[in-house]
């Protein structure tokens, strides 16, 4: 009886053998990350195309929606020969200067006051009613006041980054100290730890997660806050750019500067994603790059 | 028999202690009453009774990191003030760090309590190696199953040879077959450490395989009800000993006590709920 069960060839049709299975499961996830790729680049080609020809064809009017050709020349030209304010690497590295030094000085005060308010609940309930109403308030309109007290150069910009960034990273920073697993406290104050070891070992680990869900969107908030104060007023920078020309209604400029703002946003993102998963490998798979 | 060890006084005292809580909406509540306890260097002590009869709290105030309202709580005669090094601790739910793989899990304690790093590595190898998790040092706790979960959080408590060890229902939420196999590895551990032990349970067969002597406790506020001393022989083959006519005998007169105070609770709170 039970020899005969375990000869009888297997009851599965044929073609279903773990290897084949696998081998289809593959070749159908292939299929899908080709058709993904292929619909992504099909409407980024269809939406440029028709741009262009709009404009070409004088659907669109050219003169405020510029076209994709003609950015892309602008583009070309500010690389090579630079803009008519200097050159573009000037510009973009004032812009980025103002946007990392305000998203640094903001997103290390806000990681650390955050905590510190997390931690105490008496100056949480004191202050946490100044944080509100300043949080309250629309942050570009802060814009004229620093270019006011700061000048025209970086001071004003970083500052308005600054203050984009900190209130962002302060309520994560915050949430997540408050979040952290009461038993994980408790178990480390038995194990030993006390004061700065258990701020340390728990309670900043703990709050991680949350900081960097915040750090990821505030890198961008610096990034308007650079802009915006380069709108109002400054010397250099991308916001100039753009500034300029709007002076003169040069539409394709516009776009063109918009261009390099996202690309740069875009590469800055990647940057925390990546830097993010090397800190976090503790975590289960779902959160960490698909492999 | 380690009860009657005569080797000074009782390791962990409490005496008429009292706790109470300030709910949220601002009322007082008695968790525990006129507690009494008393428990001797090497014994291992099981409390059970009904859920949510304040059975953690008495852990928690041997911890110091809650204190009685009224009475008393010592330990090795001196009354508790502040988290005692001497003290270990095993947590129902999973209280390894998360972000730490299983070596630094482990190290936790030496590091925290100042201990060179070396040292401190060396000997967590040794209690990994002990609890049979040598090989997967760097792996995190994810990464784990519930089972060797809880033996790094053993080796994690052990490594600091607490003279007192409160468990509050560890193994409650494995499996029963990985319980039974947690339940050797504790008494090995604990008949190597010599360490006094408080066992919080709900399951009363667990309490008598395990223990020297049962606390029964009253539905809450939570006191004593009873004491029963369990004088099977050690060592003891957990998966073997609930087949024995005197364990038999023994749960069935403890179960007698508790289902009094488990029907007692649970009547209070439909009460409560209508």
């Amino acid at each position: 009886m039970t020899d005969a069960v375990l000869t009888t060839p297997t009851v599965f049709a044929p073609g279903t053998s773990d290897a084949e299975i696998e081998a289809a499961a593959a070749k159908a996830a292939r299929n899908r990350r080709y058709k993904v790729l292929f619909w992504r680049w099909a409407i980024l080609i269809a939406i440029l195309g028709s741009w262009e020809l709009g404009s070409r064809f004088g659907i669109i009017d050219e003169f405020f929606f510029s076209s994709p050709s003609a950015i892309w020349n602008r583009l070309v030209e500010w690389t090579i020969e630079g803009t008519s304010e200097g050159s573009l690497w000037l510009h973009l590295y004032v812009t980025m200067e103002e946007a990392v030094l305000g998203f640094a000085i903001g997103s290390i005060t806000g990681v650390v006051v955050g905590i510190a308010l997390g931690r105490n609940q008496m100056l949480a309930d004191i202050f946490s009613i100044y944080i509100k109403v300043f949080n309250s308030i629309p942050r570009v309109v802060l814009a004229p006041i620093f270019i006011m007290i700061f000048g025209l150069g970086i001071g004003s910009k970083v500052a308005l980054a600054f203050i984009m960034v900190f209130f962002v990273v302060f309520a994560n920073a915050f949430q997540g100290v408050r979040e952290a697993d009461r038993n994980l406290m408790a178990n480390a104050q038995i194990l030993g730890a006390r004061g700065w070891q258990l701020t340390r070992s728990v309670v900043i680990p703990s709050a991680m997660s949350w900081i960097f869900a915040s750090l990821h969107v505030s890198f961008g908030f610096a990034i308007i806050g650079a802009i915006v104060g380069e709108f109002v007023g400054s010397r250099h920078g991308i916001g100039l750019l753009i500034n300029i020309a709007k002076g003169t209604f040069d539409s394709a400029g516009m776009y063109a500067a918009i261009v390099v703002i996202m690309i740069v946003a875009l590469a800055a993102e990647y940057l925390m994603t990546w830097v993010e998963g090397r800190l976090a490998t503790w975590r289960p798979a779902p959160l960490q790059d698909q492999h | 028999m380690p009860a009657t060890d005569a080797a000074g006084g009782p390791v962990v005292e409490l005496i008429n202690v009292s706790r109470r809580f300030i709910t949220p909406d601002g009322k007082s509540m008695t968790a525990i009453r006129d507690f009494n306890m008393s428990v001797a260097r090497g014994e291992f002590v099981a409390v059970v009774g009904p859920t949510g009869c304040g059975k953690s709290t008495t852990l928690n105030l041997v911890t110091g990191l809650a204190r009685p309202s009224s009475g008393e709580v010592r330990l090795f005669g001196q009354p508790v003030t502040d988290i005692d090094p001497r003290i270990g601790f095993a947590f129902q739910t999973d209280a390894l760090f998360p972000w730490r793989s299983v070596i630094d899990n482990v190290v936790a304690g030496p590091l925290f309590r100042g201990k060179p790093r070396d040292e401190a590595y060396a000997k967590a190898r040794e209690w990994l190696a002990r609890v049979h998790l040598s090989g997967h040092e760097t792996k995190y706790p994810h990464q784990l199953s519930g089972g060797m979960r809880k033996r790094v959080s053993l080796a994690q408590t052990f490594i600091n040879e607490p003279q007192v060890l409160l468990m509050d229902e560890p193994f409650s939420a494995l499996d029963v077959q990985t319980r039974v196999v947690m339940h050797e590895v504790l008494l090995n551990l604990w008949s190597e450490a010599k360490a006094s032990v408080i066992f919080v349970t709900h399951d009363l067969e667990e309490a008598i395989a395990l223990a020297d002597k049962v606390y029964v406790l009253t539905a809450g506020p939570a006191t004593v009800r009873a004491v029963y001393p369990v004088e099977l022989p050690r060592p003891r083959v957990v998966s073997e000993i609930r087949y024995q006519e005197d364990f038999i005998a023994l749960s069935r007169r403890i179960w007698d006590d508790l289902r009094a105070e488990v029907e007692r609770g649970s009547g209070r709170d439909e009460a409560r709920a209508a």
